[in-house]
This record gives C-alpha cells, structure tokens and sequence, in this order.
C-alpha cells in the first residue's frame, strides 16, 4: 500500500457525545505515510466530528488518537506547522488576491512552500491578482486548498473539498489532490461522493451511525469475487425454458427481464451469444457489471440505519 | 518570525483589508467627517452655550470620540463576527499564528486608524475653522487615545460574544453606540441635554471619553490636559470587556 508505512494517523477506540447524542461510537483508524485515505459516509455520520477531533478543534470522550505522534487535543504551534487544513465550511478573506492570501499564510509557517508555485500546484496563476471576491466558488475553494498548502505540510485534512463544485471544477480539484499524493504528502478526505473516493483513494473506510462499517482499497470494499451481474431482455418469441440449461440454473427471471449472478460471467456469456444466434441474434439490453463502491456504500449504509434504529428503541 | 516581525505581518494585511473594504472605510472615515460637517454648519460656528467654546471647538473633539469609537469597537466586532461566522477565525487557529499575534494585528490597525482619524479632524478643524491645535496638552491627547484605543477594541472584542450572527453585527453595533452618542453630547451640545440623562449617559465610558479629548482642546486647559478621572472609567469599562472577551470569545461558528 505504502512505500514506509509509517503510521501517520492512529485511532483507537474513539468515542464523542454530544449531549445524549453518541456522534461517534467506538472508532479505530489507521494512515500510513504518503496515503490518500477517503473518509466516506452520510450527512450526520460522524465524519466531519472524528475530522475535527483529528485536526485538534474538539475534545473526545474517549479512545487513543495520534496523528504525528502527537495527541492533537495537545498540541502546539510546531504540530500546527506540520499539519494543513481546509475547513467544510470556509470563506477567502474577500479583499485579497491569492498571491497575497497565500502570501500572507506563508508568513506563519517556519518553513513555506514557495508562493507563486503553491498557486499554480492549484491552477490559479491565472488569476493570482484578481481579488478573492472576484473568484468562482470552485476557484475560492482551491485559493483556500493553496493556504492549507503554502506551510509545506506532511499531513492534510480536506473535508468535503468539491461540495458544491460542478463537473469540471471537481476534476480540477481533483487533480489538485491527485498531485498532493505525487508530493509524497498524507491526506485525510472527507467526501460524500463514491467516484471522489473511487478515483482519489488509496484506501477508503465507511462510516455511517458513528461507526466504520467497512475499510480497505476502494476496488476491494464489499469483499474480493463480488458476482457479476449480467442481465438482458428476452428476444422476443423466446421464453426463459428455452434458456441453455446452465444458464437457466442461475437466472431469476421478471417478465421479459433476465438476471443472472456469476463470478466469472465469461463462460455464461459464451453460452447466451450461442443460444441468442439461435433466436435472431439480438441480446438487447445486455449489461455486464460488478458492484461499484456506490453499490456497497448504499447497501451497509441502509443496513447501518436499520440496526441504529433497533438500537434506538431498545 | 520574530514575534515581533509576525504582528508587523499580520498588521500589513490587516491594513489592506481594511481599504480595501468600502464599509469600513465608510463607517470610519468618511461617515465621522459627514457628521463634522452637518453639525457645524446647523448649529453654526458660534460660541456653544455653557461650553466656553464655539461650535467647531466642541465637535472636533466629539467627532475625533465617534470615529476613534468607529475604528475599534465597531469595525472590530463587524469584521470579527463576519469572520467567526464564515469560519475564517476558526481557520486561521488551525495555523501556527499564535492567537495573541492575531489579536495584536488587529488592535494595531484599530490604533493605526485612529491615529489617523485624529490628525484628520484635527487638521480639518483647524484649516476650516481655525480650532486651535493642542500642541500644549499633546499628553492629554495621547494619553486618552491610548486608553481609549485599548478599551474600545476591548468593548469590539466582547461585543461580538451577543452578536449571533454577520448580518446581526452592524445592527448590533449601531443599536448600541448611536443612542450614546445622542445622550453624551457627542450629536447634540450637552447644554441641550437634560441633567438625569446626563446622568445615565455618565454610567457608560463614551461621555467619559469624549469629556477627556474635549479638555485636551479646550483652549481655556491649562497644564498637560490629562484627565485621570474620566480616563479611569473608560479603562474600568475596558477591562470589563476584555474579561468578558477572555471567557466568551468564540473562534468557532455559531452556527
């Protein structure tokens, strides 16, 4: 997974409340060195609290937490330097213009990155002297990926960085990111979106109901040889007896629709073409797919509420 | 950084904020030289009754109170409630900036700015009305800047832990300072303000500030102008508001 695997971020047990309210119930995470790691989960789901206990602005109820080394409900000004943020919800100072916000932030830290080219690591040499008020939303929110850069952190903290960003702006920033991982930097993603997570991370792990229900590469959520789903419509005249009898063993059948579940959906096919030849040659609707990280995310989320609310009434 | 060189820094950008934003600009320096204007030319530039002084000897003094007020208290508390509210104060502690630099950043361009604002009005008074310049009491004048400066940034700093919200601010702000204005003479002679409402307006420090810069320009002052009983108040009414700062100053949303 990692070159070092040197352990950059580790949760163990950790447990927030709020009120009555347990916000997080009992985590345990772990990011090595120069990982992209996509925290996933629904609106409510504790991502953003365990995010913000990580970054060192809330206190916990409970459980081990280090990132560097360091306890960051202790840390001090030399963690900060080492650590960059950008905030689910943050507006640019409106007057400045990125050189001079980037500017300004690079005055903090002990060592910066070199200020024109943080600009232009987030695609905004273009308007480097256009006022921050002037700026779009996507390019605000990359203006904003720029201060959390300029101190040259190791570790960075994106929480739900493209909300909000259409199409082409979430490429942008994605690509942002993507050179963050080229950097050797760690980042710590916070996203509601699948294909953020899908194209971005090394690893992804999934919260729902203050829990992780599922961790790993994002290709291996939901476990390895996950079926292939094959499904078409009948020719018409045709009827599902007719089917090839391997075929017809696996195929729940629904009117006119024929779904078929297969880990190695090659031999099946081979067999449908051959048998299709026979009833015009046509196959129409015919889509192969395996389950995508969307397909598990909705399915352990769904489970996740349905036991929260058993939970609830006993 | 030094620590030094790191509240020079924070200070610079803080300068080109505040220029660069039309309402601050408006509310602090444009809006006070508006109201120096109005007043002297309604009330005329004759002697003011009781005061011993003629119309602009008193509402330079008055309007130097109104926007030194302006620079700390108001803009601090609308630029910092703007700020906490969209998650930049929030932000900016997730820096290694030290939080006192910040504050020293900030407070620093509140000075600069009345500073400022003192050598503008008092220049417009004398070129325009020919108010004597208080070269003799200068101690007077700097000593009632420097401790109003500190406690009206105090009172900016406190008054944003009621403000809920950005839009709240400048409502909050203005509802509390304008009615003062009226009851301490600074709008309004206080030959023309009745004895009990005088009273009321001497429990709080904007009367007590506007007295001091007042003796300091009084051409009948003698000595260094310094007036350590309407000063002590406006230094009480400070320290109150940096320890309600203290315990209630948000950096987080409220939200």
């Amino acid at each position: 997974m990692t070159a070092s695997g040197e352990t950059v971020i580790s949760v163990r047990g950790l447990r927030k409340n709020y009120g009555e309210l347990e916000a997080v119930r009992g985590i345990d995470l772990e990011v090595s060195r120069g990982e992209i790691f996509a925290f996933l989960g629904p609106n409510g789901a504790g991502k953003t609290t365990t995010v913000e206990i990580l970054e060192g602005y809330r206190p916990r109820n409970g459980g081990e937490v280090s990132v560097l080394g360091v306890d960051p409900a202790a840390a001090g000004r030399d963690w900060r330097a080492r650590v960059g943020m950008v905030l689910q919800e943050c507006r640019v100072t409106r007057q400045l213009t990125p050189r001079e916000a980037v500017a300004q932030y690079a005055g903090y830290y002990p060592a910066p990155r070199d200020v024109d080219e943080t600009i232009e690591l987030v695609g905004l040499t273009d308007k480097a002297d256009t006022r921050a008020a002037r700026l779009s939303g996507g390019q605000q929110r990359r203006l904003d990926v720029a201060l959390a850069l300029v101190g040259d952190p190791d570790l960075l903290f994106l929480d739900e960085p493209t909300t909000g960003f259409d199409p082409s702006a979430r490429r942008q920033a994605w690509e942002v990111i993507a050179n963050l991982g080229r950097l050797g930097k760690t980042v710590f993603l916070t996203t509601h979106y699948m294909d953020e997570a899908q194209a971005l991370a090394d690893r992804v792990a999934i919260i729902a109901a203050g829990r992780v229900l599922a961790e790993g590469p994002p290709s291996e959520i939901g476990g390895d040889g996950e079926a292939a789903r094959i499904s078409f419509r009948l020719p018409s005249g045709a009827d599902a007896s007719s089917l090839p009898a391997p075929v017809r063993a696996q195929a729940s059948v629904e009117g006119t629709r024929v779904m078929i579940r297969q880990a190695d959906p090659l031999p099946v096919l081979r067999e449908l073409i051959a048998w299709a030849a026979g009833h015009g040659g046509e196959l129409s609707g015919l889509e192969v797919r395996r389950p995508t990280l969307e397909d598990h995310y909705l399915a352990l989320v769904a489970g996740a509420r349905e036991t929260g609310t058993d939970e609830g009434e006993t | 950084m030094s620590t030094i060189a790191l509240v020079a820094h924070q200070f610079r950008y803080d300068q080109k904020v505040f220029w660069r934003n039309p309402a601050s600009v408006f509310f602090t320096v444009v809006f006070p030289l508006i109201f120096l204007f109005i007043f002297v030319g309604i009330f005329g530039n004759d002697e003011v009754e009781g005061a011993g002084v003629n119309t602009s000897t008193y509402y330079v003094p008055a309007i130097i109170s109104l926007a030194v007020i302006s620079a700390t208290t108001q803009s601090l508390a609308i630029r910092l409630t703007e700020e906490r509210e969209t998650g930049l104060l929030k932000r900016v502690r997730g820096t290694p900036l030290p939080p006192w630099a910040f504050i020293a950043g900030r407070v620093g361009n509140a000075l600069v700015v009345s500073i400022m604002m003192v050598v503008l009005v008092a220049a417009i008074g004398r070129l325009l009305w020919d108010v004597s310049l208080p070269t003799g009491t200068l101690p007077g004048v700097a000593f009632t800047l420097a401790v109003g400066a500190f406690a009206f940034s105090c009172l900016g700093f406190a008054l944003t832990t009621i403000i809920p919200n950005e839009d709240a601010a400048p409502a909050v702000t203005n509802a509390v300072v304008l009615p003062l204005y009226f009851v301490s003479g600074v709008f309004i002679p206080d030959s023309e303000i009745p004895e009990g409402v005088l009273q009321v307006a001497d429990l709080f420090p904007i009367r007590h500030f506007f007295e001091a810069f007042f003796t300091a320009w009084d051409p009948s002052t003698t000595g260094a102008g310094i007036e350590p009983g309407h000063l002590a108040i406006v230094l009480a009414w400070g320290v109150a508001g940096l320890a309600v700062s203290l315990r209630a100053f948000r950096w987080e949303p409220r939200r």
